[in-house]
């Protein structure tokens, strides 16, 4: 870890736990875990509910602070949530009194060093980025569910974050246009170098985008195994290379919860 | 323009029924006046301005207590929804008051303020402060937590996410209590002003009750008319653009 060789981890979860408390006493969310994620990765969470893997991702964003054990990015601990680590819900959490560009410059205006001129051109360009320049004035409670969640990863990307968080963001979605958006988030991200914690309870979603994907068991939730995805990007979903690999991982994963 | 026709056929119908009614001499004219004499009494009050100077005395009145009911309502809303304290004593204390007919404060604001605009400011904004501040509790415990995760997450803190994401996202609770808030400030000042004379100003309540000490059914019935009107008219002004920005953006049916 200390190798001064090494480029250090771009995310390092080290020795983290998460402990909520309830009416029947202290729940054990996420077991101690370590896990080092690389500048520009895509690492996939996996796992059935509570297994801890969307506790992590709270850990990550700073949204919620770990029991023990401390989460370091580019070596600095996170303190709290900020824009330099977005993160993507399952539910849009658009804000439905703005309409699509007002919410893409919400991050924006947050943002210091921006002119008014300048934060228009930054969104227009990432809603142009996910095919939605023509929406620009329209209404959140107008748009499909497939458009909503690109607006919201428009608004994720536009303050130009090294981070981002996803919290199984196409789970609510159709096949069809979990597809496309699979095609797309490999386009993007490939494009922008960004580093992606990705949390989802399907076992292809991981394989098809991931560089790495992360096996979780749940009571108490923890990592139990890792794998390399080495397939050849752009990946499709149904790929058969993708499906083998995917079956394999799901068997691992049964083999773990059973 | 269909829509408008129908609207106006209907209400020039509705004036024409009146009007074969008083024809048709069933009550004395005295007890149901025509159209004809309510719209002469309206023409000489506008004429001599005891119309429009009662009108803006009550209105007047109306828009301080309100906008004071509003102010206050607002933000103490907001604390007792986010404070468990603020919540058990005000929070209980405004859902009781809130049960009480304004008009009820009447007799305690004459012995506190005496005859006086105090008095009828009072009462309004006693109307006003607690419906107001209900919806706003009300809207701001019914947000969805997620917008406010999402807000951190975007650098949003404090006062920030005050203003740009819980005041906003609460809008449809607030537009409807402040609705609510203006119709019970609107029947409170109404009842003040019958039942109480004050020598500072002549409100539309107080035509109405010269109206009837004076038996002219024509100046009832025309102030009651004036009343209507207005209550319409704050409807279309205040309310309509807000609740047509809710349809638009939440896609509510306001």
């Amino acid at each position: 870890m200390n190798d001064p060789q090494a480029p250090p981890a771009k995310l390092l979860i080290d020795g983290v736990n998460k402990t909520f408390r309830n009416s029947r006493g202290e729940v054990l969310a996420l077991d101690t875990t370590t896990l080092a994620v690389d500048e520009g990765e895509f690492v996939c969470l996996v796992g059935p509910s509570g297994c801890g893997k969307s506790t992590l991702l709270n850990l990550v964003s700073g949204l919620d602070t770990p029991t023990h054990g401390r989460v370091l990015m580019d070596g600095n601990p996170v303190t709290g949530p900020g824009s330099e680590r977005m993160v993507m819900f399952q539910e849009h959490a658009l804000f439905p009194w703005l309409d699509v560009l007002g919410n893409v410059l919400f991050g924006l205006k947050l943002k210091p060093g921006l002119d008014a001129k300048e934060r228009v051109d930054v969104a227009k360009y990432y809603l142009k980025l996910v095919g939605l320049e023509r929406f620009l004035k329209a209404s959140i409670h107008e748009l499909s569910g497939g458009m909503r969640q690109r607006v919201a990863l428009a608004r994720a990307l536009a303050p130009n974050p090294r981070v981002l968080l996803m919290d199984e963001p196409f789970a609510a979605l159709d096949a069809m246009t979990r597809e496309q958006l699979y095609a797309d988030l490999q386009k993007i991200s490939a494009a922008q170098k960004k580093t992606v914690l990705f949390v989802t309870h399907n076992v292809r979603e991981a394989v098809c985008l991931g560089d790495r994907v992360i096996l979780f068991s749940p009571n108490p939730g923890r990592i139990r195994e890792q794998f390399k995805v080495a397939l050849p990007r752009p990946r499709d979903i149904n790929d058969p290379a993708l499906s083998v690999l995917a079956g394999e991982i799901t068997r691992a994963l049964k083999s773990h919860t059973a | 323009m269909k829509r408008l026709f129908i609207a106006t056929a209907f209400f020039a119908l509705l004036v024409l029924a009146w009007h074969l009614l008083v024809r048709a001499e069933i009550w004395s004219p005295v007890l149901l006046p025509g159209p004809a004499a309510v719209g002469e009494y309206l023409w000489a009050s506008l004429l001599d301005g005891s119309l429009a100077s009662s009108s803006w005395v009550t209105l007047k009145r109306l828009m301080i207590g309100y906008l004071i009911g509003c102010l206050a309502g607002l933000p103490l809303g907001m604390l007792t929804a986010r404070s468990n304290t603020l919540n058990d004593t005000l929070g209980v204390l405004a859902l009781g008051l809130q049960t009480l007919p304004s008009v009820c404060w009447v007799p305690l604001a004459l012995i506190w303020f005496g005859q006086s605009e105090s008095a009828m400011l009072f009462v309004v904004v006693m109307g006003t402060l607690w419906s107001v501040l209900i919806s706003v509790d009300n809207g701001v415990r019914n947000l969805p937590p997620i917008y406010t995760r999402a807000a951190r997450t975007m650098g949003s803190t404090g006062f920030h996410t005050l203003r740009h994401v819980i005041l906003p996202a609460s809008m449809p609770y607030v537009i409807s209590g402040m609705k609510q808030g203006w119709a019970f400030a609107w029947r409170s000042l109404m009842a003040a002003e019958i039942y109480v004379t004050l020598l500072s100003g002549y409100g539309l309540g107080h035509l109405l009750h010269f109206g009837r000490e004076l038996n002219a059914m024509e100046q009832v019935t025309g102030v009651m008319l004036v009343i209507v009107l207005i209550g319409l008219l704050a409807d279309k002004i205040l309310f309509s653009p807000w609740e047509r920005f809710l349809h638009r953006r939440w896609g509510l049916n306001g």
